[in-house]
């Protein structure tokens, strides 16, 4: 007597065997999906933007003819917000994390700030702006200016750089602050020379990839009131200014048709910028990658 | 002479500085790290204090069950929040239907079958597609998907819910596929290896065992990427119009809460009218929906876990 009816078995072998050649298919097409789209967004754009890139494009003003039309202001714009942003949302962020890391004890209130900060990250843009709205450009009047943009994108994100800091300060190995505190080191001592030093390629690393982030925000500096047509160059972080994806924001939104190729070399500037502070991160991870 | 060790630890101690800022940092610190807290009672705060300085203008039942939103109708103005909903959530939907599928394949794909070298390249990829700016996607709608999808039908408007509800569902598949694999990667490899061993396909490993297994954290990602696709904003500002709409209908011109603020923002409405301190009750309202959604999110993901 068989034990196994390999009839029935065959019979059933076939179509399972079939599906998981199948699927395999159709899991590769899907991941698949998210390359092509990324390859059709930036053919169509370079495609569309190439003609209209030129020297005169980075050094012209905004203009209502589109061949004359150019992000200068916008791109210096960008620059100074993130004059602002950069060191305004690394204090706050790097300093949160080594309070979180180092300091903080084990009860309700750091429970809370954690949770809190996470909640933070899932917060729309858009509210962001509103609240940049009331406090920064209404209570302390400082107007549609850069510091106000520049103080509502830290706090926009704020929590990706906490993060990825607190991720970075956990990863240094103990021995390393024991050593410290053995040689007789005060604990702030080992969190500036020992700590620090250890944990910059991780924070280096979040804190670019979360600058570039607030570059290409539009959102906030809609809500906030930040102009569009700007025919000078900010000269201090109280001056009114315009950005990178506010210009294109409006070339998109304008009717004639010339406008969106002048939008898609917009685009390719941006994408540019955005693709230099990548790089860099790239190259700080890397560069530092597994030291210990 | 060289000071004996002793000797430099007591001079050291003796710096009086130097205890005063073992004392002052950690204060410091509690400030810096305070001030995330601070900007949520501030959001929270901002958001409440408008936006019932807007209900003492219009009545509370009338925004929440109101179905015509007229705010820039000068003697009979109108503020029903449900028509920008129904907008929000039209895109939402398409959104959801576009991504929930691909990206959890994508995980599925990623965490199950891709080799070293492949996961090396679309990992990458699916960074790159996360972090290209909303405004740029918003573009890609509006100039790119729409004329193809009017190519095809020719009914569906310029301006219409489905064109952006397709682009903001590829812009949140980084999210819901990179999300849904690490829950896939922590599921332990004896559970897989143990179900290959009785003969299992390797699709069948996925999609009984590691599915299951890590149901939690997958359903987590879809409830978070619908959080960010609610509350998405440049793309739906671009290219789904501005006609805020109580009805199914997907082809034609809608509006969103967010599409909503951003069209008041970009307009003049002057300080102190009924206009600016609606687009803070309609942010309230946003916003009540996206936390909603994010607590939800850690309440699967921690209450229905599997632990191995």
């Amino acid at each position: 007597m068989r034990y196994i009816e390999q009839q029935a078995v065959v019979k059933r072998m076939n179509g399972r065997l079939i599906a998981n050649s199948i699927f395999k298919y159709v899991f590769l097409a899907a991941t698949l999906v998210a390359l092509v789209a990324l390859v059709i967004l930036l053919y169509r754009i370079i495609s569309q933007g190439m003609g209209h890139l030129s020297i005169e494009f980075l050094t012209n003003f905004a203009s209502r003819f589109p061949e004359k039309a150019g992000i200068k202001a916008a791109l210096v714009g960008s620059l100074w917000l993130m004059l602002v942003v950069a060191p305004t949302s690394i204090i706050l962020g790097v300093g949160s994390a080594i309070y979180l890391e180092e300091y903080a004890k084990q009860n309700r209130i750091t429970t809370f700030i954690r949770m809190n900060i996470s909640n933070l990250a899932g917060v729309p843009s858009v509210v962001f702006g509103l609240l940049g709205l009331t406090i920064f450009v209404r209570a302390m009047a400082l107007g549609n200016s850069i510091l106000a943009a520049g103080f509502t994108m830290s706090l926009l994100i704020l929590p990706v750089i906490v993060v990825a800091s607190q991720e970075a300060i956990r990863s240094v190995p103990g021995e390393l602050r024991d050593a410290s505190f053995g040689m007789g080191a005060t604990k702030w001592q080992t969190i500036v020379k020992i700590i620090l030093p250890a944990a910059i390629p991780g924070i280096l690393t979040g804190s670019i990839l979360a600058l570039s982030r607030a570059i290409g925000e539009t959102a906030p500096l809609i809500v906030i009131g930040v102009p569009v047509i700007i025919q000078f160059l900010p000269a201090g972080v109280m001056d009114t200014f315009t950005a990178l994806p506010m210009q294109i924001y409006d070339w998109s939104s304008r009717p004639q048709p010339e406008f969106q190729n002048v939008a898609a070399a917009g685009i390719m500037v941006l994408m540019a910028v955005l693709l230099f502070m990548n790089s860099i991160a790239v190259i700080i991870r890397n560069k530092f990658d597994k030291r210990y | 002479m060289r000071p004996s060790v002793q000797e430099m630890i007591a001079r050291s101690n003796g710096k009086k500085n130097k205890k005063a800022i073992e004392k002052i940092i950690p204060i410091l610190l509690f400030l810096i790290a305070s001030v995330s807290v601070l900007t949520s009672i501030g959001i929270v705060v901002t958001l409440i204090v408008e936006t019932i300085t807007f209900f003492t203008r219009v009545p509370f039942f009338d925004f929440i069950f109101g179905t015509t939103w007229l705010p820039f109708s000068n003697k009979d103005a109108q503020f029903g929040i449900l028509p920008l909903i129904v907008g929000t959530l039209k895109v939402t939907l398409i959104a959801t239907i576009v991504a929930v599928p691909i990206g959890i394949s994508a995980a599925i794909y990623l965490s199950e079958y891709a080799s070293e070298n492949v996961r090396r390249i679309l990992k990458p990829v699916l960074e790159v597609l996360a972090g290209v700016p909303t405004i740029v996607y918003g573009f890609f709608a509006l100039t790119f998907v729409t004329p193809i999808l009017q190519s095809v039908f020719p009914e569906i408007k310029i301006f219409n819910a489905i064109s952006p509800g397709i682009v903001v569902g590829i812009m949140i598949i980084p999210m819901i596929a990179s999300l849904s694999e690490d829950a896939m990667s922590s599921v332990p490899k004896s559970i897989r290896e143990g179900a290959l061993a009785m003969g299992s396909t390797k699709f069948e490993v996925a999609w009984k065992i590691t599915v299951p297994a890590a149901l939690s954290g997958i359903i987590a990602s879809v409830v978070l990427a619908v959080s960010r696709a609610i509350g998405e904003t440049m793309i739906v500002s671009l290219a789904a119009g501005s006609t805020p709409r109580f009805d199914g209908d997907f082809t034609g011109s809608i509006q969103t809460m967010t599409a909503y603020i951003v069209q008041v923002s970009k307009g003049d409405a002057g300080f102190g009218t009924t206009i600016y301190y609606s687009i803070y009750a309609v942010g309230f309202t946003l916003f009540v929906f996206t936390m909603v959604m994010n607590i939800l999110a850690g309440y699967v993901s921690k209450r229905f876990r599997e632990e191995y």
